[in-house]
């Protein structure tokens, strides 16, 4: 019984954490570690988003950086335009024209593939994810007025009416914000009908066909919903970085994502947030220490995988080891 | 919940203790490769400018030298996050590095919008020598086009009529080729851009430039994939029947693993650069001398880069007798050039690009039978890239 | 259109292809018998090209060194598997992967630490290092033949032993009947090893063929892993013919995009143009096969039989 409050008290203290230490780093002359959170929070929305599919619905994408990486093109594509001249018809540096974009295009991206992938299964499922993510990343290594391989720096932040994203400040608690109400938007989804479905097709897809479900049609709205969200942060990432390229939407970087939600357990809305944000800070903690830091972070990768079955959250919250999966 | 609370206020003490410390020094940021295959040249360039902090008595003026390294992973985004850590965290003075052109257009604004000098001790992309440039920057080695152009005119000279040319597909490749076609008059029959930095196995390319039936073959493929593509180049018999010329591809770090696995394929290979090891001036005899007591090998030109980057800097901030906060000062110092360079005197251009020789080297073996290059004549002189003249900088 | 180059390209991408065999055979056999998936696999490859170049160098005959380094990447890969592997054999794929990509890293550190950043460049015997005139104009490097060789010879031995051995018929059974297996007598925990062990030999044995073409380095096996990956997923998992059918087609793919695309691309649009999109389409071609394949057969070519 105590596992849902000590869930939700945990959801409370990390999000408590994320709205108060990083302002205070900035006071106290740390901007590189309101950087360093406001990483965290980009990817944490990213991991929320990979959740859903993965968490709730049993696909596990190896391509999910492929939408990252067009969300952040969606911002830096019409901000080159804008600067440089050329395909007037989206150059802009309005921000919500390029949210509108990175949603949209992502979107539509998902649909497609998404039809074709959500006919596999199991690994096929994460093979043919990574197999649209790669065309992804050498698409964009042939788009040699982007910068190809070496990719596009964005000279100037998406414009957004009171807030400006060049304050990283306003950046960091605009990311925080949209962290929270994708954390919301995931959870409502969650309980809804059309959760329990998606859920429901996790466990046993024939039953639910067999009530008369479309399982299909669920698990690609949930495709779609993921995809697009996780678009959005890549737009939030494009302009956090100002600094944009192929290199986000390599295989890697989608494997990252799965080992955050992973890590900090699939299936819950904060658990996603604590694998970013261990995945973050360790990788920063280890990686100042030495340049060998992949060796412990790959035990702690295995350590993590061997001992503790449920994800960090599972530990944190203690939820009985004698739970049923 | 303990050990998440732990990792938080670690990072948070961490954080405010950053701050506490402020001593009389200089602080410089060096951005490198220091994982992946690529690191040797990470390594080859700290040690050189490690080797040259050692020189100056880890003394700039009166001012002690702490220098700070950081890895790129040889991706532009970790070289960038790198760079951001340095000039907000560490609050470094200067940041130099940078062997990637893409690393270091993709940081370049990270350490100008915080009012620090960017010193790129390797990479020299076209956008930064020209529509980028910025009085900030400055470079101790020289801008991407430039070597390949001195090839370009080596090619003409030996009467060479047509070429093939083969490169990775990435900012500095290009600009090498942009190079060596700006300079050579002789036709040319096919071009191979490849993957980066993954492809290493050049079969498809080489068969292609043999049946181009051309009288030469131009390449540029720096770190390991240079080593690969000796190899297989040796392996398909090339070697009679299409001479090669290479730019960045063949240098102090690859020469003793060449030797090693017996590519005698390369020797007699001929390569342009600025700098050689054999240049005769006190200042390289001694970097190149000690640097071979220390480490036993020859130092590549991305060593004798790194060593310069930290003299040009020793000038700038004995210039303002160590006020770090006069930056005309520094800024009009580093501009004279007025230090002792391993390659001998240079200017410095109004993009503070040098404008410097370019020899035509030769891989020869040296007097203890080491594998090694030495200067056959001088291909240009006091040489200025092209891209100076779209710099608005006077 | 040029027949000699199209000749040596087919050989060139029959060398590539034969080399990927090698890595996929052992990525599909682990895969398709223990059902588990080793992202891993690539720093095997790594492993076993590091350590044949050290013994190169010490012993000085490269054939010899190989000879010698196979059992010792056999026992690396058995060692994995006790330690590590065996107890995520009930876990689900996604354990798998993370726990592989854990491998890695510390794998590729650890070759990092060894071996130094360097990279060795491995030289071949002389009768090795030269070339063959197959027929008039079509001269290929002996060692590539070497390479079409083993990839032909190891591809006619595990068909032998997972059709015709005991061994083999052991390792189809214990697939898809555990308990059966150990009913009868037979170490289980022991074939699962073995089996593990002969995956790993095979993914050094074709690190330690590429070592004299690119040289032993960090980070190889990245390079290969998704690729090889591709290859068992088209040609279905667990099938060693499906590996062997897989592997050639993108080694055909890849070798002939890279020779031919530029050229094809040039007659619709800009050469500029041509000359930069042409790689990375030549790239992208491999992953536009496997979702092509994937559509329209979810489990590959030779899905795995029904257990």
């Amino acid at each position: 019984m105590g596992t849902m409050s000590r869930k939700s008290l945990v959801t409370l203290f990390v999000l408590a954490a994320l709205a108060i230490l990083p302002p205070i780093f900035l006071w106290a002359g740390n901007a590189f570690y309101l950087d360093l959170a406001t990483r965290l929070v980009i990817l944490a929305i990213a991991a929320v988003s990979l959740n859903l599919i993965l968490g709730y619905g049993g696909m596990a994408s190896f391509g999910h950086a492929a939408f990252i990486g067009i969300g952040a093109y969606a911002v830096g594509i019409p901000a080159y335009h804008n600067t440089y001249g050329e395909f007037d018809l989206v150059a802009s540096y309005n921000g919500m024209f390029q949210i509108f974009l990175a949603v949209g295009i992502t979107a539509v991206f998902a649909l497609i593939t998404g039809v074709i992938c959500l006919r596999t299964k199991g690994v096929y499922f994460i093979m043919i994810t990574m197999a649209f993510a790669q065309m992804v990343f050498f698409m964009f290594v042939s788009l040699e007025v982007y910068g190809g391989d070496d990719g596009l720096v964005i000279d100037t932040r998406s414009e957004f009416p009171l807030i400006n994203l060049d304050n990283p400040l306003h950046l960091y608690f605009l990311s925080f914000g949209s962290l929270v109400a994708a954390m919301l938007i995931v959870r409502t989804i969650t309980r809804s009908q059309f959760g329990m479905v998606l859920q429901g097709s996790m466990g046993n897809d024939e039953r639910l066909v067999s009530l008369g479900y479309n399982t299909f049609a669920y698990k690609l709205t949930a495709y779609v919903i993921s995809g697009a969200m996780c678009g959005y942060a890549g737009a939030l990432l494009g302009n956090f970085t100002t600094f944009i390229s192929p290199e986000m939407m390599g295989w890697t970087r989608s494997g990252e994502l799965m080992f955050m939600v992973i890590l900090g357990g699939a299936g819950s809305t904060i658990g996603p947030v604590i694998g970013s944000a261990l995945f973050v800070l360790v990788e920063e903690l280890f990686s100042s220490y030495t340049i060998y830091w992949h060796l412990p972070f790959g035990i702690m990768l295995l350590a993590v995988v061997l001992f503790l079955r449920r994800g960090l959250l599972g530990v944190i919250s203690g939820s009985g080891k004698n739970e049923g999966h | 919940m303990k050990k998440l609370t732990a990792v938080i206020a670690a990072t948070l003490m961490a954080g405010i203790a950053g701050t506490a410390l402020q001593a009389k020094e200089v602080k410089i940021g060096f951005v490198t490769t220091l994982t992946t295959g690529a690191a040797i040249i990470g390594k080859d360039q700290q040690n050189a400018a490690n080797l040259a902090i050692e020189h100056m008595g880890g003394k700039m003026g009166d001012l002690d030298v702490n220098l700070i390294f950081a890895d790129d992973g040889f991706k532009p985004e970790t070289g960038k996050q790198a760079t951001d850590k340095l000039v907000k965290q560490d609050d470094v003075d200067f940041v130099t590095g940078y062997i990637w052109s893409h690393v270091l257009l993709a940081s370049r604004k990270s350490v100008l919008d915080a009012g620090k000098f960017l010193i790129s001790a390797n990479a020299g992309p076209s956008p930064i020598a020209g529509k980028l440039c910025h009085e900030n920057f400055f470079s101790t080695s020289w801008q991407n086009d430039q070597t390949p152009m001195a090839m370009g005119e080596v090619l003409n000279q030996q009467g060479v009529k047509s070429l093939y040319i083969m490169s990775p597909n990435y900012a500095a490749g290009k600009n090498m080729v942009a190079g060596v076609e700006r300079t050579f008059k002789g036709k040319i029959l096919g071009k191979d851009f490849t993957k980066w930095p993954g492809q290493l196995d050049f079969s498809a390319e080489l068969a292609k430039a043999k049946a181009s039936g051309a009288d030469g073959l131009f390449v540029f493929y720096p770190g390991k994939a240079g080593g690969a593509f000796i190899k297989q180049y040796q392996q398909a018999g090339m070697k009679d029947v299409m001479p090669l010329y290479t730019v960045f591809t063949v240098d102090g770090i690859s020469l003793p693993k060449f030797q090693a696995g017996k590519l005698e394929g390369v020797l007699g290979s001929r390569i342009t650069q600025h700098w050689d090891p054999t240049l005769d001036n006190p200042q390289n005899k001694r970097f190149v001398a000690d640097f071979k007591t220390k480490h036993g090998t020859y130092p590549s030109f991305y060593a004798s880069q790194a060593y310069d980057s930290m003299f040009l800097i020793k000038s700038a901030v004995e210039a303002v007798g160590g006020d770090l906060s006069n930056m005309d000062g520094m800024r009009a110092a580093m501009k004279s050039a007025n230090y002792d360079s391993v390659r001998g005197k240079y200017t410095y251009g109004n993009n503070h690009m040098p404008i410097q020789n370019f020899y035509l080297r030769e891989v020869v073996k040296d007097a203890d039978g080491n594998w090694a290059t030495k200067v056959i004549q001088t291909v240009f002189e006091n040489h200025q890239d092209t891209y100076a003249k779209d710099c608005p900088l006077k | 259109m040029d027949f000699t180059l199209l000749f040596i390209q087919t050989i060139n991408g029959l060398q590539l292809g034969l080399l990927l065999f090698l890595v996929a055979s052992g990525l599909t056999l682990v895969f398709g018998i223990l059902d588990f998936v080793n992202l891993a696999h690539g720093s095997l490859y790594m492993v076993g090209a590091f350590i044949c170049a050290s013994l190169t160098f010490i012993i000085g005959n490269f054939l010899w060194a190989i000879v010698i380094s196979l059992p010792i990447i056999a026992f690396i890969g058995y060692l994995i598997e006790r330690t590590i592997v065996q107890s995520l054999y009930t876990r689900n794929h996604l354990d798998h992967v993370l726990g592989t990509f854990g491998l890695i890293l510390v794998l590729d550190t650890l070759a990092h630490l060894i071996w130094g950043p360097a990279g060795i460049a491995v030289p071949l015997p002389q009768w090795l290092d030269g070339r063959v005139e197959l027929f008039e104009g079509v001269v290929v490097p002996t060692f590539r033949l070497l390479i079409i060789g083993t990839g032909l010879a190891v591809a006619a031995g595990l068909f032998w032993l997972v059709n015709y051995t005991r061994l083999g018929m052991l390792i189809r059974a214990g697939a898809s009947n555990r308990t059966m297996v150990s009913a009868l007598g037979i170490d289980i925990q022991l074939l699962f090893g073995l089996v593990f062990a002969l995956g790993a030999t095979l993914a050094g044995l074709a690190g330690m063929l590429i070592s004299p073409i690119t040289e032993a380095s960090i980070g190889m096996g990245g390079e290969i892993i998704i690729t090889a990956f591709v290859v068992i997923i088209i040609g279905g998992i667990g099938s060693i013919k499906g590996a062997f059918i897989a592997a050639i087609i993108v080694g055909l793919i890849d070798t002939l995009g890279r020779s031919f695309l530029d050229t094809l691309f040039k007659l619709v649009m800009s050469i500029e143009a041509a000359e930069s999109s042409a790689p990375a389409v030549s790239a992208m071609l491999v992953y536009i096969l496997m979702a092509l394949i994937l559509a329209f057969k979810p489990q590959g070519l030779f899905p795995p039989k029904v257990r």
